[in-house]
This record gives C-alpha cells, sequence and structure tokens, in this order.
C-alpha cells in the first residue's frame, strides 16, 4: 500500500498525512495563508484540468472527425450516443434552437470534462503524489514540500470558477433574450410582482431584487459548491481508507485486519465513487441546461 | 477551500474548451447523425416503395400469364378445328374422287357391253342370213336383200 509506504518513509502522523494530501502546489511550499488571495494560483488544479480538458477534447474530435452518415463502430457510436443524451436533455430544457447551438456543446463540454476530473479520484492515491516527490527530490528539492493534488473538482477554485462561467453565460442570456431593459424589469418585478401604489411599488421593488440577487448567488454557490463537496469528501474518504493500511506495524492481528479492511472497504468506496463520479457530472451538467433554460424564460 | 486565482484560470479554461466542442466536436457529429437520421428514413421510405412495386409487378405478371394461358388455349382450339376442316376436306375430296373413278368404270363397262352388244348383232345377223343362205341356197341375192337385212339388223338393235 502505497500509503503505508509514504507514511513509513516520512514519518509521518495521520493528522500530517491527510493534511499533507490536502495541500496544493501553489508556488508558496505550503498551505495558503489567506482565504482568498488572487497572488497564488493551484498549479496541480491547473495542469490536470487542463491535460484532462485537452485529452477529452481530443477524444471527442477524433469521434468528430470519423463520424459520418454511415455505420458507425463502436467508439464514434459510445460518444455519439454521449452527445444524443446531451442533445435530448438540452432540447427539453432549452427552447431557442439558436441557444442551443451554443448551449448544447456547453452542456456536453461539461459532462466529459467534469467526469474526466472527478474520475481522477480512480487513481491510487499516492501514485501522482509519490511520482511528483519524486521528480521533486531528483530536482535537489525537500520532498517533504512536493504537494500535489490530482483531482480538479475537489479544489473549490475549479468548480466555483465553472459555476461562475455558468452564472455569466445566464446573464448573457437574460439579457440577450429579455432585453437590457425587459430584464431590470423582471429583476425589480418578480417574483412578487409590483404595485399600482409608488410606495408598495419601491418596496416589492426592493424586495424583488433582494431575492433576485440571493437567487443567483444561492444558485452559483450552490452549483459549485455541490460539486466541490462531493468530491472532496469522496477524496478525504480515500485518504481515511489509505490510512487503514498505514496503520501496519508487521505481521500481527490488527495490522491484517486493517490491511484486509483497508481493501474491502477501498473497493466498496471506488465502486460507489463510480456512481458519484458520473452522477455529479450529470447533475452539473443539468444544473446548467436549467439555469441557462431558466434565464431564456420570463418569471 | 481557499479562493486564489485558480478560478480565473479554470474560468477561461473553460470557456476555451466549450468554444472547441462547439465549434470542432459538435457540429460534425451531430450533422453526421443527422444525415443518418435522413439515409434510414429514405432506405424505409424506399424500402417500401420496393415492396408495393414488387406486388405490383407480380399482378401484372399474373395477368400476363392469365393472358398467355388464354391466348395458347385460343390457338389450340383454332388448329384444332382447323385440322377437322381439312380431315373433312381430304375426306370429300377422297369420295369425291371415289365417285368419279366408279363412273367411269361404269360408263367403261357400259360401252364395252354396247360393243359387244352390237358386235353380237351383227354376228347375229350374219348368223342368220349365212342360216338362212344354206336353207336358200341360190334363191336369195345377197345384193337383192342387203336392204332387208341392214333392216332386219336395225331391228335387232
Amino acid at each position: 500500500m502505497a500509503a503505508e509506504n509514504e507514511a513509513a518513509q516520512h514519518g509521518m502522523s495521520a493528522g500530517e498525512y491527510i493534511s499533507h494530501h490536502l495541500t496544493y502546489f501553489n508556488g508558496t511550499g505550503g498551505k495558503q495563508q489567506a482565504l482568498i488571495d488572487w497572488g497564488v494560483i493551484n498549479y496541480d488544479t491547473l495542469f490536470f484540468s487542463v491535460v484532462l480538458a485537452v485529452l477529452g477534447g481530443f477524444v471527442l474530435w477524433l469521434a468528430a472527425r470519423r463520424a459520418t452518415a454511415a455505420t458507425p463502430g463502436r467508439f464514434v457510436g459510445a460518444i455519439e450516443m454521449l452527445i444524443e443524451m446531451v442533445a435530448d436533455q438540452a432540447k427539453g430544457l432549452i427552447h431557442s434552437a439558436e441557444s442551443r447551438r451554443f448551449v448544447a456543446p456547453l452542456a456536453l463540454t461539461i459532462f466529459v470534462w467534469v467526469f474526466l476530473m472527478n474520475a481522477m479520484d480512480f487513481l491510487p492515491l499516492d501514485l501522482l503524489p509519490n511520482l511528483w516527490a519524486g521528480a521533486y527530490a531528483a530536482a535537489g528539492h525537500d520532498p517533504h514540500h512536493a504537494y500535489l493534488r490530482a483531482v480538479p473538482t475537489a479544489d473549490i477554485n475549479a468548480t466555483m470558477g465553472m459555476a461562475l462561467t455558468v452564472l455569466l453565460i445566464c446573464l448573457y442570456y437574460n439579457v440577450k433574450i429579455k432585453g437590457l431593459g425587459g430584464w431590470a424589469h423582471e429583476l425589480v418585478s418578480a417574483p412578487f410582482g409590483t404595485s399600482r401604489n409608488p410606495l408598495f411599488a419601491l418596496l416589492l421593488g426592493f424586495v424583488n431584487l433582494a431575492m433576485q440577487l440571493i437567487e443567483f448567488c444561492a444558485k452559483t454557490l450552490s452549483h459549485g459548491m455541490r460539486l466541490f463537496g462531493n468530491m472532496f469528501a469522496g477524496e478525504l474518504i480515500f485518504m481515511l481508507i489509505a490510512l487503514m493500511g498505514a496503520t501496519w506495524t508487521g505481521l500481527n492481528a490488527p495490522s491484517v485486519f486493517m490491511w484486509l479492511g483497508h481493501i474491502v472497504a477501498g473497493f466498496a468506496w471506488a465502486v460507489f465513487h463510480i456512481l458519484v463520479v458520473t452522477l455529479q457530472a450529470f447533475i452539473f451538467m443539468m444544473l446548467t441546461l436549467v439555469y441557462v433554460g431558466q434565464a431564456h424564460e420570463g418569471h | 477551500m481557499n479562493l486564489n486565482a485558480t478560478l480565473i484560470a479554470q474560468l477561461v479554461v473553460f470557456l476555451l474548451f466549450v468554444l472547441f466542442t462547439m465549434k470542432f466536436v459538435w457540429p460534425p457529429i451531430t450533422k453526421a447523425l443527422d444525415e443518418r437520421a435522413r439515409k434510414i428514413t429514405e432506405g424505409l421510405a424506399a424500402a417500401d416503395k420496393a415492396k408495393t412495386d414488387l406486388s405490383l409487378a407480380e399482378k401484372r405478371v399474373g395477368e400476363e400469364l392469365r393472358r398467355a394461358r388464354e391466348s395458347a388455349s385460343d390457338v389450340r382450339g383454332a388448329a384444332e378445328k382447323q385440322a377437322a376442316q381439312i380431315v373433312d376436306e381430304a375426306r370429300t375430296q377422297a369420295a369425291a374422287i371415289v365417285a368419279a373413278a366408279r363412273e367411269a368404270a361404269e360408263d367403261e363397262a357400259a360401252a364395252v357391253s354396247q360393243r359387244a352388244k352390237e358386235e353380237l348383232r351383227a354376228q347375229v345377223a350374219q348368223l342368220a342370213v349365212s342360216g338362212a343362205e344354206r336353207i336358200l341356197r341360190r334363191e336369195i341375192n345377197a345384193q337383192v336383200h342387203a336392204e332387208l337385212l341392214s333392216n332386219l339388223k336395225q331391228e335387232l338393235s
């Protein structure tokens, strides 16, 4: 077990092991101190998300290049099934065919990308960090400070970045479909309506605007936080499972028991995680479609 | 969970990936799917058309076959009739020939018997004359009595 090796090698406590695994490679040589620091960038999140975007884009492009009206092969057929699934969902939620030309590919991108980023959880927990630590040591640095997190969607920056993009797209469609005036009118008149009495109209306007702003914030936050929370928790549980094997002290009953527990729990959680990975990618895609669809509809 | 500039970078990467998908992935695949759907619809329509064409052709073949059978039986009937006619004609012709032959034979037989009768008559007359000569010898002059003999001959015929 890799976790056990690393813990043994570095003589880490369980807390140190988990904390080490939860620290990003951000160029500062440790944890980010401030809650929000725009001068810091998580290279690992960025690297893996870009690599996976390129990989996913390449696979999709391969299928697109080989797609013809003739009988498709298995690979092209699989990608086509995916695209038909996304196209059906988009058709059900967004009624403007012109918007779908952008939003349907957007949904496909989200599904593929989020799925790939989530699926990084399936790699052995210590595989990439250990390789990175080896490379770091080979480059003459202290391997104790070689931090690496392989699952981009367990980084709130990645999920909130995507959720904010979706928010921007929603705002764009609000303005595009309803016009700037129409949307401004909706902001102060929905969901509670307005009144003929100017005083009440003003009051309702404030309440409506507040509701709308809360709605946008809540939608975006829940969108990004849901994915982050699920993947972060999943990763954390993989770490805890890895710690069971890390308690190995030699061939004795407790060690063997924990080692078996590691295998059983690790297998069970990995299997369950197949569902979580796919489902979260699907949910992120569906919420995007729902939000963009709402931007098309007047209240 | 600390926010930092990764968020902005992720936003940019996301948009780039979406643009890539929108430009290079989505249109060719959906185009191929639509094209295939169109082809399948056309194929089904063609199959339907072929089926109706086939049944029409089968109907026409049956019709032709029936007509051919009819005309064949017509031809056979005509041929039989003609054959019977030919046989009839041959039969009447043969009968006519036979009748003619019989008539000719009868005519000839009649002529022969006539001739025989005449010869016989002539001989009877001569015999009668010679008999009478023997009986009468000198009393009868042949030249004197020639008229008498000729009359006798006339009477015998």
